[in-house]
């Protein structure tokens, strides 16, 4: 197996598991979606990866070109990153209302406001 | 009439925007209402259509399948329709005075427009037939539910709509990995066409890991244990009309994802045979069954009570679904429509004394059975369903669980299912024991009967929990029908 010839690989494995890590681990709200959007960036990359064919040219229609690279992955993560957005704004306008709500955006601090409430 | 499903995603998707600029809290409650009943009516025309002629294939914008996107209307998502279009259609006419108490007047617009999107999403997930597409519907419906949490009254409202935005995402991410590895398989998405090109890369680590991702990301979305944190939360803290909704629609078309995936995508016997899926899935359920009905009996507020009570639902569900016979399947289809009623009811019916009482804590509903006493015996007709005494929708669910565990040879399973069902007794218990056996606190005495804006769809839901305990043809019957067409046998 071509090790380093799947180095996208690599880097969208190691994205994935730092950005999921970061949302396991972190108490910070804010944090927890920045690792959140690490995690949903590592497939944007997965899908732009299964795009590429070998030697393929941009898929734009061109005479003399035969081979070109896949679209449809590239068209598809368009929508995923959309809804990446989507899912990140609403994310950071609930850690803003919770910060108001609360006074503060740490996990444990929330926790204890909760419990003597 | 070929395009009637794409009537249902249309329709309130349109609906909206509409409902948020809209003047006036009544005119977007009016659209609302309206909308539902609509697209009842069409969910309606399509599961006699489809009982009639077979499955509908809709291509959207007119691209042919497998290429474009294309709207698969079969008996089993027929079935899923309509129990997310009924209950769509019973809590928006409740949703008026219901949300006019608890929601901000200034955001009454938002809140149908929100509800209105994740009816749109929910409906859009049933019905497609691309997986790529299933997952932006999946996106729809949860974005706007998180939204919809978010506007209960108490802060920690928006503290569990942020955990479940976190578990959600985590879990459409996993999806979408899954989806993805599936593309780079087999270069489609159509779910006919994957499941005619799977069988022969089956054999393929991408395609084991593929199926693992989506199993692990549908069981975040369906709240299966032990990833089912986030559900207790939300369902507490979103306003009544919102917690009503999705405990009896969100869960269960994530149940159908998994059916869907499971057996229609991946097929039942590389699902069930080649992976080891089916004890990985009854443990635990089983675990889950047990431990959040335990986690039920010891809860204060009668909201939380049920949200527990809805993960353990959700086991004997997907404890059905992992046996992969045809009775199995019919069990958990069954129960999956039936759930949807009974859950449906007594949320309704909790709303109905938190617009009385302003709160569903099992201390303040003390003696209510007098005060209102539609409201709770409605509650307790639902809770007996819950249960699954006989005459009542729950029975019949349970009674066909008990039968696929007993074809199995496994009697445990069905000594476990009646075990389960008394600790069920016991949380239903506890509120009925509170409305009905302690006396009215003093401060209580001017609580009247909920106004029948509200007993109406409670009560059309607690009939609808008799009625299909008695009447199977259209629950069980189109369940088993669907069950057969899922494992490929023909009736």
């Amino acid at each position: 197996m071509d090790v380093l010839g799947s180095y996208n690989y690599w880097i969208v494995t190691f994205l994935m598991m730092a950005g999921l890590y970061t949302v396991i681990s972190r108490g910070n709200l804010v944090k927890k979606i920045a690792g959140l959007n690490i995690f949903q960036t590592s497939v944007f990359i997965m899908y732009i990866s299964f795009g590429y064919v070998k030697g393929g040219a941009a898929p734009i229609l061109e005479d003399g070109v035969t081979l070109y690279s896949n679209p449809l992955p590239h068209v598809l993560i368009l929508t995923a990153i959309v809804v990446g957005v989507a899912t990140t704004a609403l994310g950071l306008a609930l850690v803003v209302r919770i910060n108001e709500a609360y006074g503060t955006v740490e996990e444990d601090e929330i926790h204890v406001q909760d419990e003597s409430f | 009439m070929d395009q009637l499903p794409s009537y249902l995603i249309v329709i309130p998707l349109l609906a909206a925007p509409l409902a948020v600029i809209l003047p006036g809290r009544v005119l977007q409650w009016l659209l609302a209402t309206v909308v539902s009943f609509v697209v009842l009516a069409i969910a309606g025309m399509i599961l006699a259509q489809v009982i009639e002629t077979g499955a509908i294939s809709y291509a959207m914008g007119g691209w042919q399948p497998p290429w474009g996107i294309e709207i698969r209307v079969d008996i089993l998502n027929a079935l899923i329709v309509l129990i997310v279009a009924g209950i769509g259609a019973v809590v928006m006419p409740f949703a008026g005075r219901s949300a006019s108490q608890e929601i901000d007047p200034q955001r009454s617009g938002l809140f149908y427009g929100l509800f209105l999107l994740t009816y749109t999403g929910l409906l859009g997930i049933s019905m497609t037939g691309d997986i790529f597409n299933m997952f932006v519907f999946l996106e729809i419906s949860s974005l706007s539910s998180y939204a919809l949490i978010a506007l209960g009254r108490d802060r920690r409202a928006l503290t569990a709509s942020y955990q479940y935005l976190i578990m959600g995402t985590i879990g459409a991410t996993f999806f979408l990995i899954g989806v993805g590895m599936l593309y780079s398989m087999t270069g489609t998405l159509n779910m006919a066409d994957l499941a005619a090109r799977l069988p022969d890369v089956s054999h393929a680590r991408t395609v084991h890991t593929a199926f693992a991702f989506i199993v692990a990301g549908v069981g975040l979305k369906l709240a299966l244990f032990p990833v089912h944190l986030w559900l207790p939360n939300a369902y507490t803290y979103a306003p009544s009309a919102v917690s009503a909704f999705i405990a009896a629609t969100a869960t269960k078309v994530a149940v159908y994802v998994m059916l869907r995936v499971l057996y229609t995508v991946f097929g039942a016997e590389f699902s069930f045979a080649t992976m080891p899926l089916a004890p990985i899935l009854i443990a635990l359920s089983l675990i889950g069954i047990l431990v959040t009905s335990m986690t039920a009996v010891t809860q204060q507020d009668a909201k939380r009570l049920l949200a527990y009570s809805s993960v353990a639902q959700i086991g004997y569900m997907v404890v059905g679904l992992a046996i992969a016979t045809p009775s199995g399947l019919t069990a958990a289809i069954t129960h999956v429509f039936n759930h949807a009623l009974m859950k449906g009811a007594l949320f309704l019916a909790l709303g109905a004394v938190a617009y009385r009482v302003g709160s569903t804590r099992i201390s303040e509903i003390e003696g209510l059975g007098r005060a209102m006493p539609w409201t709770m015996s409605a509650f307790a007709l639902a809770g007996l369903s819950l249960i699954g005494v006989p005459l009542t929708a729950g029975f019949i669910s349970k009674w066909y669980l008990v039968v696929a565990a007993l074809e199995q040879g496994w009697w445990w399973l069905a000594v476990f299912v009646l075990l389960t069902s008394l600790i069920a007794v016991m949380y239903v218990w506890r509120i009925i024991e509170a409305a009905w056996f302690r006396p009215l606190p003093a401060h209580r005495e001017d609580v009247r009967e909920a106004p029948l804006a509200l007993l109406v769809p409670v009560w059309v839901l607690t009939a609808a929990n008799i009625w299909f305990g008695v009447d199977t043809r259209l629950s069980a019957g189109i369940a088993a029908t669907a069950a057969d067409m899922l494992l490929g046998v023909t009736p």
